[in-house]
């Protein structure tokens, strides 16, 4: 199986320069990006963080002496490739907000309390079918100083590789419903609708834990996909 | 088919999950045993060739140091081979996998203790001269952007098959410079987001 990585398939990522997130218009590159074709360099990445992780590190509300405040969640799905095959034994990394939406960075100095029994931070690598899970809380959405009044919706961050340097993503996952989305210039940078809806997690019932926890479910899809005999001409 | 997940920022508070250890100043009193997946010293004991140091800043339009971002790197080894299954040639140094993560600090700086990686093949079967591939991220980023890193002293440079495809006058922005440092090479590489000298950005 010989994979390819469109460049057509970013074309729902939003742009860099986007400056109802203002942070952007002094981050963003000013000059065109240079084409070049994907090389050993691109198509090979990083295969990692194996030895590092542990089975434990997956359940972010055993860190602790005690369990942490806040709903009790799980958010679970598959890393897929464009042509929807599993990705197995990719590293998936998570990092959030606690129940009060404050994170325990130091730059974050909100007026929101710090959970003693919460870092927030998660990593596992998926299994032979793609499949990840991670037991958590819900983060709460927190105020940040984009524009007046402005909130982030209640999210996690995803950071995942895949099989090339070119798959490689950070993304957040939302929760279905937010009332703060048509607000947040971030979840909005994405302008396509139905793109916009991939970032946001599905409500799961039938995996949700009676009288313990609710479920959401977060499929990614990365890119890559199998070469078709035109590719292959190209190269 | 099916669709790709779109990316979002990285967002400023990513360093307690990603790069606990790195140079990114979290947490004031850190005491943090998390363990890293990947960090800024890429050497193993096992890998042959030079050792070398690869630091710089990541800078904003302004010029300003961007102390929220992170750098990920990815290189051959000193024979210019990846530790991935698509490059299907032997690979002598085993441990060695090429792969780099580091915060910035309240200066901008990120710094990987790596080896000099060798030449790799490139399109159309010419050799590409030594390179590292950066990928940066970071607050005000809603995805990532890729460039490389050059090495000043290289002949190969004149024929990289990538570098060529760079316009003369910005082909300088991915060489980086080179000093010594007691026994140590040291090559420094700033990357600008933006403005006069902004480093060149790959669309791939």
């Amino acid at each position: 199986m010989t994979l390819v990585f469109p460049k057509e398939s970013l074309n729902v990522f939003p742009r860099h320069l986007t400056p109802d997130y203002r942070s952007t218009v002094r981050r963003s590159p000013s000059k065109p990006l240079i084409v070049v074709p994907h090389t050993l360099s691109e198509l090979t990445g990083p295969v990692y963080g194996h030895d590092a992780v542990q089975e434990s590190d997956a359940d972010l509300t055993r860190q602790h002496k005690g369990e942490p405040l806040g709903e009790r969640i799980i958010v679970h799905g598959h890393v897929l490739d464009e042509d929807k095959r599993p990705i197995p034994d990719t590293l998936v990394e998570i990092w959030q907000a606690n129940a009060c939406g404050r994170y325990v960075h130091n730059v974050d100095q909100h007026p929101a309390p710090l959970d003693p029994n919460f870092t927030g931070a998660g990593r596992t690598v998926t299994d032979k079918k793609g499949y990840y899970r991670f037991i958590t809380v819900k983060p709460g959405a927190y105020p940040w100083g984009n524009h007046h009044n402005a909130w982030r919706p209640n999210h996690i961050h995803f950071s995942v590789f895949g099989h090339s340097f070119l798959s490689r993503l950070v993304t957040q996952m939302y929760f279905p419903g937010d009332p703060l989305f048509p607000f947040d210039p971030i979840f909005n940078s994405v302008t396509d609708e139905k793109a916009r809806q991939r970032m946001i997690s599905n409500f799961d019932l039938e995996n949700t834990i009676p009288d313990w926890a609710l479920c959401f479910r977060f499929d990614i899809v990365l890119r890559g996909r199998e070469a078709t005999p035109q590719d292959t001409d190209k190269h | 088919m099916s669709e790709i997940t779109p990316s979002q920022t990285v967002g400023p508070f990513f360093a307690y999950g990603l790069a606990p250890h790195s140079r990114c100043d979290w947490k004031p009193n850190g005491n943090y045993d998390w363990k890293e997946t990947a960090g800024a010293n890429l050497q193993t004991p096992d890998a042959s060739g030079t050792k070398i140091r690869v630091e710089g800043c990541v800078l904003d339009g302004d010029g300003m140091p961007i102390n929220d971002a992170m750098v990920e790197i990815w290189q051959a080894d000193a024979h210019g081979r990846y530790a991935h299954p698509r490059d299907s040639r032997a690979r002598p140094n085993t441990k060695f996998m090429g792969f780099g993560r580091s915060a910035t600090d309240k200066n901008g700086a990120y710094s990987f203790d790596t080896i000099k990686p060798g030449s790799v093949p490139g399109p159309n079967s010419k050799a590409q001269a030594p390179h590292i591939v950066f990928c940066i991220f970071s607050r005000g980023m809603l995805r990532q952007i890729y460039t490389r890193l050059y090495f000043p002293d290289e002949a190969a440079n004149a024929s990289d098959p990538i570098l060529l495809l760079v316009p003369h006058d910005r082909r300088g922005t991915l060489v980086a410079h080179k000093e010594m440092r007691s026994e140590l090479p040291v090559y420094r590489f700033n990357i600008r987001l933006q403005g006069d000298n902004e480093t060149v950005f790959f669309d791939i």
